[in-house]
């Protein structure tokens, strides 16, 4: 141990003063969020002032205010409106993109990259591409305030992704162990439980968890195809864009608590999170 | 689905399946399970966007749905010397190429940091990715009322701290306080993307260069840079792509106004509000065509990527 450290001091010399400015990068870009928890704890009256009190005392206000203890409308329905359309569309997207990425990787079908290409500018396409014609849909076949549309629409939006990502873990799968248990009598559904799951399984857990970060976060289509029923947290929030006297302890807390679930996700995710967003271009 | 009963004679070392049925009934088999997918995706994606092509070309306001006229290429006209529309364009252009640029370079920094080894290197990456991990719209409104806010909020706090200036953000440079909060959010998404690619450089070539006495600069100026040229331009790309289509931010921070309604806010108001089918399709078609050269680009770059990845493995 010593030894080794003997031999790279020199380097870890130069290195520290970089150590540190690295430190100081992290905790810049953090320092938002930690401001943001700290108001959410704080009373109205201590979260508006100027200089700021770093140090008023704490109470949890802030929180019973956002879920609807003075009055104000309560997050509950727009949270599970957004759990709702987050997991269905996951679990949608998830039957939508094994076998298709299967057929893509495992046994693949001819010209498969260039099925792959179309998945890919399929999410190319902006979503104001769209937005009038589904929402026109919506209002004549009564889907519109209709959380099932928006199931659909982020299965749209993510399935995509889960393909490339999908094509690129079950790639990984090899051939020769397939090839093996296929020799030794084994039909495909012990191949795929027993032998492409367990290697594929860390890939296809993060592959949901960005699906769900994206279904979560989205505000557009839930903002124009929503209303009073089925109105998810994002939704909800922008409800906070107009000021409303002291309300920042209130704000706070509401960002923090529906940020919560992908904050959660995201450092879940986190290894496989630029492959994810790089559409499995970067490993 | 039926060939896993006849197992094969030879172990064949290629991937085309063993052919026995009938070489179309196997064809066939092979593509059903990416039929759902790919009819999804097109009675959903790519529908949509004819309708809007079509609608377009349409007089056709929503609230005098009788009136609706084929118009030709009027709306296109409207949307292209509509002076509020083409500045929609012009700050559109100018949104995502100053918060690509802003945080693709700032991301770089990051990666080099974080490519290091220091102590407590992972928990300074989790402190970095955090910014990207909060919902747009809360990021937006943190943005909005606790950091910008000119009486209260932090920024005017830390600067009343050093006597500085206490300037209302958002009134004085609202296209600036929209940028720097989506710089903000992005750029832990560039920072992971270059961090894999520095990541992936070839240590025995870095060695190699260092032994033959190379600086520290010649190896980021001749080795490095060239090696990340591809998740530089995947980075701006991917980032183009997502912030061409923002409208979280541009919503909340400004809703649109003092200057900062970007093309998709546009699109939104113009139906949402406005109620102009018509003109709100054409402009719809126009940042499509927009995002087609990015993307176009962004395939290109993808897919050298993705052979470069399939002819190492």
């Amino acid at each position: 141990m010593s030894n080794v450290a003997v031999r790279t001091s020199g380097r870890f010399r130069s290195g520290a003063g970089l150590g540190l400015v690295a430190w100081l990068a992290g905790i810049v870009f953090f320092l938002p969020i930690a401001w943001m928890t700290l108001t959410s704890f704080h009373s109205e009256a201590d979260a508006a002032t100027n200089p700021p009190s770093f140090a008023a005392a704490l109470t949890l206000d802030g929180y019973r205010e956002f879920f609807g203890a003075g009055g104000g409308a309560s997050p509950w329905p727009s949270l599970i409106n957004s759990l709702v359309a987050s997991v269905a569309s996951t679990l949608l997207v998830l039957v939508l993109s094994l076998p298709a990425a299967y057929a893509l990787s495992i046994r693949p079908v001819k010209k498969w990259t260039d099925v792959l290409f179309f998945f890919l500018s399929t999410k190319m396409l902006p979503v104001v591409a769209g937005l009038l014609p589904i929402y026109l849909f919506a209002k004549n076949t009564d889907m519109l305030d209709n959380i099932w549309l928006l199931v659909i629409l982020y299965t749209s939006m993510n399935l995509p992704i889960a393909v490339w990502m999908m094509q690129s873990f079950l790639a990984e799968v090899p051939v020769a162990i397939i090839e093996a248990a296929r020799v030794d009598g084994a039909k495909l559904p012990t191949i795929l439980t027993r032998v492409v799951a367990p290697i594929a399984l860390p890939g296809i857990a993060a592959t949901s968890l960005i699906c769900f970060i994206f279904s979560w976060n989205e505000l557009l289509f839930a903002r124009v195809l929503t209303g009073v029923v089925a109105e998810t947290a994002p939704v909800f929030l922008t409800g906070f864009i107009t000021s409303q006297g002291l309300f920042l302890a209130k704000v706070c807390a509401a960002s923090l608590v529906i940020s919560l679930p992908v904050l959660a996700a995201g450092f879940a995710a986190q290894d496989k999170l630029v492959q994810g967003l790089s559409l499995g271009a970067v490993k | 689905m039926t060939a896993t009963t006849t197992a094969p004679v030879a172990a064949p070392e290629t991937r085309p399946a063993p052919r026995r049925p009938s070489p179309r009934l196997r064809a066939w088999a092979t593509r059903a399970p990416l039929l759902p997918a790919l009819i999804f995706m097109i009675a959903v994606t790519q529908l949509p966007f004819v309708a809007t092509l079509v609608i377009s070309f349409f007089d056709w306001n929503a609230l005098y749905p009788d009136a609706r006229s084929f118009a030709g290429l009027g709306n296109y006209q409207e949307v292209l010397t509509d002076e509020a529309l083409r500045k929609s364009v012009w700050t559109t252009i100018l949104l995502t190429v100053a918060v690509v640029l802003a945080s693709l370079v700032l991301g770089l920094l990051l990666a080099l940091l974080l490519d290091r080894k220091f102590r407590g290197r992972g928990l300074v990456r989790t402190l970095l990715i955090a910014p990207f991990l909060v919902v747009p719209v809360a990021a937006a409104l943190l943005w909005k009322h606790v950091l910008y806010n000119p009486e209260y909020g932090l920024l005017n706090g830390l600067l009343h701290y050093v006597g500085g200036p206490q300037p209302d953000w958002i009134s004085d440079t609202p296209l600036l306080a929209v940028e720097a909060a989506l710089v903000w959010q992005w750029t832990p998404f560039m920072m992971l993307i270059l961090l894999a690619g520095l990541q992936s450089r070839d240590q025995q070539q870095m060695e190699a260069a260092r032994v033959d006495g190379a600086s520290n600069w010649q190896i980021f100026r001749y080795l490095t840079l060239p090696h990340l040229r591809r998740y530089l331009e995947l980075g701006a790309l991917l980032g183009s792509i997502y912030i061409v289509q923002n409208f979280d931010a541009v919503f909340t921070i400004t809703s649109g106004g003092l200057g900062t309604a970007n093309l998709p806010y546009t699109v939104y108001q113009t139906f949402y509000q406005a109620h102009e089918n018509g003109l709100a399709s054409a402009a719809g078609v126009l940042v499509v065509i927009g995002s087609l050269v990015i993307a176009t680009l962004a395939l290109r770059v993808v897919s050298s990527l993705f052979r470069e990845e399939a002819s190492r493995a």
